[in-house]
């Protein structure tokens, strides 16, 4: 008797927990038209991939929130006809498996018109031919590695994926950028690179090498690191044997910051240069020190006045979390997708599978001016936008020291 | 000759680290037979316990004396890690003492991700790595051709001497021999008058404490904890408990000590750095194994009646 109580109890049990996981609990948000908006054609949505969860969730919330401010924005607007727009975020966990998983689930969606991601070049890879099988528009906010739109050889460019694109600028201009700086402003001869061997570390340590050396630095040291790594005394006891007057990271701040930090407490008071990926608030919470120095793509938000409105309007929303580095570029990314979609619907057009064409090629003829400045693509999908900054850490914050477009 | 050294100190202190997390494996395979693979999260229990003491029990103005904040951090973390230890053992393992040895092992797997879980949802800001104050001396200490941070150096003498303790108390108490002989034989001891049932919650209490207090330390070393360095350094404390004999106290010490020091110098003088530290060590372990199957220090199986 009792045995077949418990069965049933058991089946119920599943039975439920199978609904539930069923049930979407993806939070569907950036609504809010106001109800003079037409709407009846239906919902659109933007996705977004990006790291939700984890140790990079700082950044990939701030790009979540930015996409769906702007998607509120465009709903309010009424800026396409006939739709309601919907934000669809995706956790990476800035894993490329995970990323993967998330570019299956949002290409299988027809209603999916564009995607707003990823942060990490390493995820980009896997997410990238996933996303273009289905020709879903992919706009990286983020991704920095030039290997996504020209190909391993630089010298002989060749565009990968027709459908990607990306509003900010590539390392190959970050990272001479960031020696041209530490070499010839900040006069560092001696300088050791530590990079995390992934996609974005390593391709950015290697652009800052070759400048450096270009520059007439030494690089007296290169080490690798993992990127869940927490104890970093041995390969900093290296570092501190060939005496350098720099280190420069490539990879991103949960591993700067502690690096940093370790650094100091073995006698190595040397500043620490990093890119973007260690450019935000708490790689100074984890560690980073004053004099502490980071290039960052853009120049800073909060200087330019086309961003002014952005703050405003992000503040105004009440999001948790902070826009982070790529808040900007997220907003801007995701407008390029709205109003690329307004152009090829019109004031009439329905959305099928074969505008799919018609958006990638309108996206790829954009022109706006974001939240980042002129936004446009050139042929490879890169941004003409070559603004980079490099920030120092003063006081316990960053504060740019450097604005410019890259030039060499 | 320097670089060398320094590499040598890294790793002692890294094994100091790992010897006060591999003790509370062995004392608790030595009583009852479970590798308690829920351990390491004791470990990472006491470090988030001794930063919610820094956060939010100390006064800002304390909170800076580092001799008052220390101390106050290693008692919270400890205390933490105690009640989380005992509360495991009471409703994960006591109910399941005479179960087929697969449940518990199985029910410690389930606490572990358990406890992983628990304290990435409720902890504020614990999905990422949460910043950790230094809460000692910040300067680093130059002892000869070496520097070594303050914390890393108060981490290896606070676990060489909790062990000295912990040996002299095992050794030369009458709880120590009420230990050392429910290790033996349960069943025996039970007839001789000693209360298994407080000798394991015992166990498990020293074992926490020291995790507690190692978590701690961990914290003022590394700078940032996240909910996941209990299982990275349970796996090392794992092999070094099993290295040196599971079972034997010493053994735990040694065998921590030579996993640091493996650590530290197979990064450096071996190809493949930091992403083939567990490639080494258990190499090690399976090598040392393969010879000597109860490790260095431990006594060969006896089968049970």
């Amino acid at each position: 008797m009792r045995n077949r109580t418990v069965k049933a109890a058991v089946v119920v049990m599943a039975g439920a927990l199978a609904l539930a996981a069923c049930g979407t609990n993806k939070t569907e948000s950036g609504g809010g038209g106001s109800a003079s908006c037409d709407t009846s054609k239906g919902t659109l949505t933007i996705g977004v991939i990006s790291p939700l969860t984890g140790s990079l969730s700082a950044l990939g919330l701030g790009i979540q929130h930015s996409a769906e401010l702007a998607v509120a924005e465009a709903n309010d607007k009424c800026t396409v006809k006939g739709y309601k727009l919907t934000v669809d975020p995706e956790d990476d966990q800035a894993t490329p498996q995970v990323g993967a998983q998330a570019a299956t689930k949002l290409s299988s969606d027809s209603n999916v018109v564009g995607v707003v991601g990823t942060l990490n070049s390493s995820v980009a890879q896997t997410v990238q031919p996933i996303l273009s099988n289905k020709k879903v528009p992919q706009i990286s906010p983020a991704n920095t590695n030039p290997s996504l739109t020209k190909g391993a050889d630089l010298t002989n460019p060749k565009r990968q994926f027709p459908s990607y694109f990306r509003v900010c600028t590539t390392d190959n201009y970050q990272g001479p950028d960031a020696a041209d700086y530490l070499v010839k402003k900040a006069g560092k001869k001696k300088i050791a690179v530590i990079q995390d061997g992934k996609t974005y570390g390593a391709g950015l340590a290697a652009a800052f090498s070759e400048r450096a050396t270009a520059d007439g630095a030494t690089i007296v040291d290169k080490e690798q690191v993992g990127e869940k790594d927490t104890d970093f005394s041995g390969v900093l006891t290296k570092v501190k044997a060939a005496a350098p007057d720099a280190i420069y990271y490539g990879g991103e701040y949960p591993v700067a910051g502690p690096l940093s930090k370790q650094a100091q407490g073995l006698g190595l008071t040397v500043p620490v240069m990093g890119g973007d990926g260690v450019f935000d608030p708490k790689y100074i919470e984890l560690g980073g020190k004053e004099g502490d120095l980071a290039t960052s793509v853009g120049a800073p938000t909060e200087s330019l006045d086309t961003a002014k409105d952005f703050v405003k309007a992000y503040a105004a929303k009440g999001y948790k979390d902070p826009y982070a580095a790529y808040g900007a570029f997220s907003y801007d990314a995701a407008n390029a997708i709205i109003a690329s979609l307004a152009t090829t619907l019109g004031d009439s057009g329905t959305w099928s599978d074969s505008q799919r064409d018609k958006l990638i090629s309108t996206i790829g003829s954009y022109k706006g001016n974001g939240a980042t400045g002129a936004v446009a693509f050139d042929q490879y999908g890169d941004s003409t936008n070559k603004v980079l900054t490099v920030y120092q850490v003063t006081g316990k914050d960053w504060k740019a020291v450097q604005t410019g477009p890259f030039e060499g | 000759m320097g670089t060398l050294l320094q590499q040598i100190a890294n790793g002692l202190i890294f094994g100091g680290l790992i010897a006060m997390v591999a003790l509370g494996y062995t004392m608790v395979y030595g009583i009852i037979q479970l590798i308690n693979f829920a351990h390491g999260e004791v470990f990472m229990t006491g470090a988030f316990g001794g930063l919610a003491v820094y956060s939010w029990l100390l006064p800002a103005d304390v909170q800076q004396i580092w001799y008052v904040a220390l101390p106050a951090m290693l008692v919270g973390g400890a205390i933490v890690a105690l009640v989380i230890a005992l509360l495991m053992e009471r409703f994960a393992y006591r109910p399941l003492r005479n179960a087929p040895r697969l449940a518990p092992l199985i029910t410690a797997l389930g606490v572990s991700v358990f406890l992983q879980e628990a304290m990435r949802i409720f902890f504020p800001g614990a999905s990422s790595a949460v910043p950790f104050p230094n809460a000692f001396i910040t300067a680093p200490l130059h002892i000869g051709s070496i520097t070594i941070p303050a914390s890393g150096l108060l981490m290896l003498v606070v676990s060489v001497v909790l062990s000295i303790v912990l040996e002299t108390y095992v050794n030369g108490s009458r709880m120590g021999r009420a230990m050392r002989a429910t290790a033996q034989d349960p069943d025996t001891a039970r007839l001789m008058g000693i209360n298994p049932d407080r000798v394991i919650v015992l166990t498990f209490g020293i074992g926490a404490v020291l995790a507690g207090v190692g978590g701690v330390l961990y914290g003022s070393y590394i700078h940032n904890i996240d909910p996941y360095i209990g299982f990275q350094n349970g796996l090392f404390a794992f092999a070094a408990a099993v290295l040196g004999g599971i079972g034997s106290i010493r053994g735990a010490v040694i065998g921590a000590f030579v996993i640091g020091l493996i650590k530290n110098l197979a990064d450096i003088y071996l190809p493949g750095g930091t992403a083939y530290d567990y490639v080494w060590i258990f190499i090690l372990l399976i090598a040392v194994l393969v010879f000597r199957p109860q490790g260095l220090f431990g006594e060969a199986e006896r089968v049970r009646a």
